[in-house]
């Protein structure tokens, strides 16, 4: 009699079921690069012949490039505000009691599930009310909203998973609140404020909803690449673009995974 | 300047959480030099009040002085004391020298002067050659070397150390407490030392303090709490212990006559606590002060008889329970040697002579 576990016994519809998935998530995306490469304004089958005219009139595409930079100017902000605002909100929420602390948590982490679309119109009201003008200013505020419950997320269990008694040990050999958290705090929680830049920053760039409504005379990547759709002839530019975009994501987020797998190499010290 | 009998003085100090009450107005004096105690089960309070010297807790009411400062607007950074926590609390992101080297940034040592202390401390905990090693590849032992390492280099006034041994294994544990007795030793350092292990506080303590429920049972040296407990808890929490009801009859000429269950009638020197007729009290005595033999001894201990109900065989020594007439406790004996008439026949059911001198009795009140 063959000794396999049920669990190790092969099983082909599920097998299957495996593949199809995989292949519904990744041949759309894959797809993207592909036809940016194709001879041809018309994105179908069968492909005309290889050419990087694309890429090269992408470079020459200056609109988009502002766009770009935009996209990238609000992410940077965004992510870098988020996350401190994040540090001191998951600081607050692990080491301190303090009353309402429940209610303030939830209310923080509201926008989570409210939808962008009504917080984007909430914040389009309350900004032309006080008369502020629409820019990427008010892009970056409305992402910095919905950022920070993900920054609090991802730091709160780095707060929850190093020992109090770490700071107490910094606070006893002579270290101020100050030097505490820059010399103990921070880097013991380091691994997650990178996660949280990263997290915020994708958050950011590749939001349409909120940016729709708060921005101003300069668009963000996303808005300007719904823009372009209404032209056929710009659609393999838009591809050319996906597929850098793509590119970039792969190796941040490879770059990412490492760090945390590093960071957890470097603080999972508690047991002996 | 402080005098030196008075170098720690906790006065009166209560700490509350709530309705808890954690540490219950307690009193306590500490030498300079001392290795002293706190010793309690988990829960009596015993590392609130380290944390309170340590400066994480403030008291509810009271105060601490350390050589004469008052402790209690002083915060955990600029008191001159230091502390081994009970998980260690070493810094993993550091190596083993980052780590010890830790506290002389406060200090503002120059740069010759902070290489030459950790490398003394190094030697001082035996770790010459760790220094390079990340804090993750230590052992328990070692990581307690480091935490030690860490808090003595900044040479405090007074080193605290909450169960520092509690993680590690019995034999690693006797190794290191001789060797953070004669470390004490040797620096002169006070040391102010938490444990819920009698034996640990008795082997490395010049005093113990006995806590339970946030109050302070007794202080005393480990002699005088194992030889004259003030209380039943004491007597019951310091080594092994057999205690008997019993009653006075009599009072007189300097000696109290007691009426004590299972060893009747016993004579005492008489003291303050009891002076009168039919007072009820608490007699103990130690297992290793009681003798068992086969015949009653010809010298003038007191005697009595009773019956073996357990035996025990430990090697260096032997554990017996007797029943006697009187009381339904067994009374525990442990004998370094035993008389070769009796070992024919110590098997349960065999009746021998119970026998002590009559000082060797502990005289507490009753609850």
């Amino acid at each position: 009699m063959k000794s396999m576990s049920y669990i190790d016994r092969p099983n082909r519809p599920l097998h299957i079921y495996a593949l199809l998935y995989l292949a519904f998530l990744y041949i759309p995306v894959l797809f993207l690069p592909v036809f940016s490469f194709n001879d041809s304004v018309f994105i179908a089958f069968p492909l005309q012949g290889f050419t990087t005219k694309w890429y090269v009139e992408l470079f020459n595409n200056e609109p988009m490039f502002a766009a770009l930079m935009n996209s990238i100017k609000v992410g940077g902000a965004t992510s870098i505000l988020a996350t401190i605002l994040g540090i001191f909100g998951a600081k607050a929420v692990t080491r301190y009691r303090m009353p309402g602390k429940a209610p303030a948590v939830f209310v923080i982490m509201l926008p989570l599930v409210i939808p962008g679309i009504i917080l984007g119109v909430a914040l389009l009201i309350v900004v032309s009310r006080i008369g502020i003008t629409l820019s990427l200013y008010t892009v970056a505020l409305g992402h910095i909203l919905i950022s920070v419950p993900f920054a609090m997320a991802t730091l709160i269990p780095r707060f929850e998973g190093f020992d109090r008694s770490m700071e107490e040990a910094a606070a006893d050999l002579g270290d101020n609140a100050w030097w505490t958290f820059r010399r103990v705090t921070f880097p013991m929680v380091f691994p997650g404020v990178l996660a949280s830049l990263l997290l915020c920053f994708t958050i950011s760039f590749d939001e349409f909803i909120m940016a729709f409504f708060l921005a101003g005379t300069e668009p963000t990547l996303p808005i300007f690449i719904y823009g372009q759709l209404r032209f056929p002839v710009k659609l393999p530019g838009v591809l050319a673009l996906g597929a850098i975009i793509l590119m970039v994501s792969f190796v941040v987020v490879f770059f990412s995974q490492w760090l945390r797998r590093r960071g957890i190499e470097h603080t999972s010290s508690s047991g002996l | 300047m402080s005098t030196n009998d008075a170098f720690i003085k906790i006065n009166d100090v209560s700490k509350h959480f709530g309705q808890v009450v954690a540490v219950d107005n307690i009193a306590i004096t500490i030498k300079r030099g001392e290795f002293f105690s706190l010793l309690g089960a988990s829960g009596c309070g015993k590392t609130t009040l380290l944390r309170m010297l340590a400066g994480f807790e403030s008291p509810t009411s009271g105060e601490i002085y350390i050589d004469d400062a008052p402790m209690s607007e002083m915060p955990p950074h600029h008191r001159p004391t230091n502390m081994v926590f009970q998980n260690y609390a070493i810094f993993p992101h550091l190596d083993v020298r980052s780590n010890i080297a830790f506290g002389l940034r406060a200090d503002r040592l120059g740069k010759a002067e902070a290489k030459q202390r950790v490398a003394e401390v190094l030697e001082l905990v035996k770790l010459h050659g760790f220094g390079d090693r990340r804090s993750t590849e230590l052992s328990g032992s070692q990581r307690q070397r480091v935490a030690l390492a860490r808090a003595l280099i900044k040479r405090p006034k007074v080193l605290l150390l909450d169960e520092p041994l509690g993680a590690l294994d019995k034999k690693l544990r006797e190794e290191m407490q001789i060797e953070l007795r004669a470390l004490q030793q040797s620096l002169g350092t006070t040391f102010v030392f938490v444990t819920h292990d009698q034996e640990e506080a008795m082997s490395l303590s010049d005093r113990i303090a006995v806590m339970s429920k946030g109050r302070v049972l007794q202080i005393g040296s480990p002699k005088v709490l194992y030889d004259r407990p003030a209380s039943v808890e004491v007597a019951d929490f310091i080594g092994q212990m057999n205690f008997l009801e019993a009653q006075v009859f009599d009072v007189r000429d300097g000696q109290v006559m007691l009426d004590a269950a299972g060893l009747g009638k016993v004579s005492i020197p008489a003291s303050a606590a009891i002076d009168q007729k039919g007072m009820k009290i608490i007699v103990a005595i130690r297992p290793e002060k009681l003798t068992i033999s086969a015949k009653r001894p010809n010298n003038d201990r007191s005697a009595v008889q009773g019956v073996l109900k357990a035996a025990a065989y430990l090697g260096g020594r032997s554990h017996y329970h007797l029943s006697l007439d009187g009381t339904d406790k067994l009374i525990a004996v442990e004998a370094q040697e035993m008389d070769t008439a009796l070992s024919e026949y110590l098997e349960p059911g065999a009746v021998v002579w119970l026998s002590w001198a009559d000082d060797a009795l502990i005289v507490l009140p009753h609850d």
